[in-house]
């Protein structure tokens, strides 16, 4: 009796939980020009109509360009930042590395705030490449938690034993601790992908005018009317944010069994 | 030459000091091991001419060169560590050859080697399998064999059988020496096993906080100790108070408490300098236990108890009592261990003792 009751519970929560999502789905894929129900028969028109407006795809190119440089900046820095945290005796190391996480502990909106009201004082303007920094700036917490928990879990006999054949520090590196730490180096580019590309907070503040990421742009077409091209937008950037994560992860794991770490 | 030389070595992490005024030479083509408790400094000697830290004080030489400032990627050494440390993410060949990718060593020879190290440690057909495939064993010796492939200058193995189960620790150990003595390169080995140095060595280096005890071949060591710590950390010694009236170039005269005379020879007894305070020592199984009523022989005869007995099979440890004296003794069974709180008659030869200085 007591299970039933809390299996009932469960699923009533994730129904609550996902219901509005497959809501958005299933309406992607209504005819009626009316983002809302009842539906009136099942149609992709909404999103060939997605892939014929332009500020949408320019949104889309602007937020996977940004998505991968994200990536790339913020799993170069923290795979450089994680390994002398953890490799390298540095001095106030405890500190560094709280401030590195605090990103993830501050409210965004503060964060944002903060970041701009910085720049003004240095009169720097809002531009693309400050975009990409506050995008760094939260997703490298991320990329060093992963980073940092693979790398304590690899012994450095295998540095010191790959040192001792002859291997210099940086041949080191790339023989192997950097093929060691591939599978978190992988999910942390993941990471930073997904949340920069999810983004819509930090982006409001940073983004120079006239350049919109897929949420903001979302945004602002809500501000005008609720269109079913945003639940068929909306669909494509679920199945992105999740799908990807997913299919990311499952590399990984192979990656992982194949070198059985 | 000296394959290795260090001088005065000295290595203080923070405010301890691991390695205190460290000096000694390991011969070419030998076999050297340091031995010590944990903590009595013989990894980080061995890590110190590895090049995996440096030196506080003092120089070290390998083939007569200099390393202090070198990094290890250039010293050209093996090293073979506790836990194998086998690259996880390349094929056991991959692995062999490894170093030689760094060695000018041109792809056909490299092959050569690799099947040649692999044979040489009896693993030829394990090439093309990853490393976790193979048993703790396997693996150690493929870590063997990754280490000599490159013809280390000085090979360094850091308590190298120590993961392994006790069966296989003892195959490994006759394994490692045939084929250190095959290819003949100097080599270092750190354990904490007194059976395994003993049994290994050609050169026994014993260690305690940080201080060399005594340097020396294993039976020199074993029969003659220098120290007080020498003559407990290896095997089981009684070590008893007593005092030198006489001492020439044959003999030294010790005057035992509750034993009597006894007259060690010289060579016995090394560091004994002049009359005075001194310590005997007597090793467990020089120490025999007979039965009280036995005829008398050229041993001194004492008459003792058993207070207690540690059964081991073919022998038994006797914890025994001759007045106010503790005493141990390890025997061979004959047929029965003798009993508990049994009257027996303890025997002991001179010649079979050691003296020390003493140091209070």
């Amino acid at each position: 009796m007591g299970w039933q009751v809390i299996r009932g519970w469960a699923l009533a929560v994730y129904l609550f939980m996902f219901l509005p999502v497959a809501v958005v789905v299933l309406l992607s894929f209504n005819a009626s020009q009316f983002g809302s129900f009842p539906m009136t028969g099942l149609s992709f028109r909404w999103f060939v109509e997605l892939a014929h407006n332009d500020a949408i795809l320019r949104a889309f190119r602007t937020s996977i360009v940004l998505g991968l440089l994200t990536a790339v900046v913020s799993t170069t820095l923290g795979v450089l930042a994680s390994l002398a945290l953890v490799r390298y005796w540095v001095p106030g190391r405890n500190l560094i590395s709280t401030l590195l996480i605090a990103p993830i502990l501050v409210p965004e909106v503060v964060l944002a705030v903060a970041l701009l009201l910085f720049l003004n004082a240095l009169s720097i303007n809002k531009s693309f490449l400050l975009l990409l920094m506050g995008h760094v700036i939260f997703t490298l917490p991320f990329v060093i938690l992963v980073v940092q928990a693979r790398l304590v879990g690899i012994r450095r006999d295998y540095e010191e034993a790959s040192l001792s054949l002859g291997a210099s520090p940086i041949q080191t590196f790339l023989q192997v601790t950097l093929p060691l730490l591939a599978p978190a180096v992988f999910a942390g580019m993941l990471f930073a992908f997904t949340i920069s590309f999810d983004d819509i907070t930090g982006t409001l503040f940073w983004k120079p005018g006239g350049v919109e990421t897929v949420p903001t742009q979302i945004f602002a077409m809500l501000r005008n009317s609720i269109s079913p091209e945003i639940n068929a937008l909306g669909t494509v950037m679920i199945f992105l944010t999740v799908g990807l994560p997913l299919v990311g992860l499952a590399i990984a794991r192979r990656l992982a069994m194949q070198r059985g770490s | 030459m000296s394959a290795v030389t260090l001088t005065n070595i000295v290595k203080r992490f923070g405010s301890v000091t691991a390695v205190h005024r460290m000096s000694m030479e390991i011969a070419n083509g030998g076999f050297t091991t340091l031995l010590g408790p944990s903590g009595c400094g013989k990894t980080t000697t061995l890590r110190m001419i590895a090049g995996l830290i440096d030196p506080s004080e003092g120089d070290i030489t390998i083939k007569g060169r200099r390393v202090n400032d070198i990094p290890i990627h250039k010293r050209n050494l093996g090293l073979v560590f506790q836990n194998y440390a086998l690259f996880p993410h390349k094929t056991v060949a991959e692995n062999v050859a490894f170093g030689l990718k760094y060695r000018n060593v041109s792809k056909a020879d490299a092959q050569e080697k690799v099947r040649r190290a692999l044979d040489l440690v009896q693993l030829p057909q394990v090439g093309e399998r990853y490393p976790k495939a193979l048993s703790g064993g396997q693996q150690q010796r493929i870590a063997l064999a990754r280490a000599i492939v490159i013809e280390p200058d000085v090979l360094l193995l850091d308590e190298p059988l120590s993961a392994l189960d006790a069966n296989l620790r003892e195959d490994m150990r006759i394994e490692l020496k045939r084929i250190q003595h095959r290819i003949g390169v100097t080599t270092v080995f750190v354990t904490h096993d007194q059976s395994e140095a003993l049994a290994m060595s050609d050169k026994l280096v014993v260690m305690s906080n940080g201080v060399v005890e005594q340097i020396g071949e294993p039976e020199e060591v074993y029969t003659t100790p220098a120290s007080e710590f020498v003559a407990r950390f290896l095997g089981t010694s009684n070590i008893l108070d007593a005092r030198c009236t006489d001492l020439d170039t044959s003999s030294v005269v010790l005057d035992v408490p509750g034993i009597g005379r006894i007259e060690v020879p010289r060579a016995r007894a090394p560091h004994i300098s002049g009359k005075g305070a001194a310590k005997l020592v007597l090793r467990a199984e020089k120490l025999t236990v007979a039965p009280a009523d036995a005829p008398g022989d050229d041993a001194i005869a004492l008459p003792g108890t058993v207070e207690a007995v540690d059964y081991q099979g073919q022998a038994a440890r006797y914890f025994l009592r001759l007045g106010e004296i503790p005493l141990q003794a390890i025997n061979m069974i004959d047929q029965s261990p003798f009993a508990e709180g049994q009257a027996v008659s303890l025997r002991l030869r001179p010649r079979d003792c050691a003296a020390l200085p003493s140091t209070e």
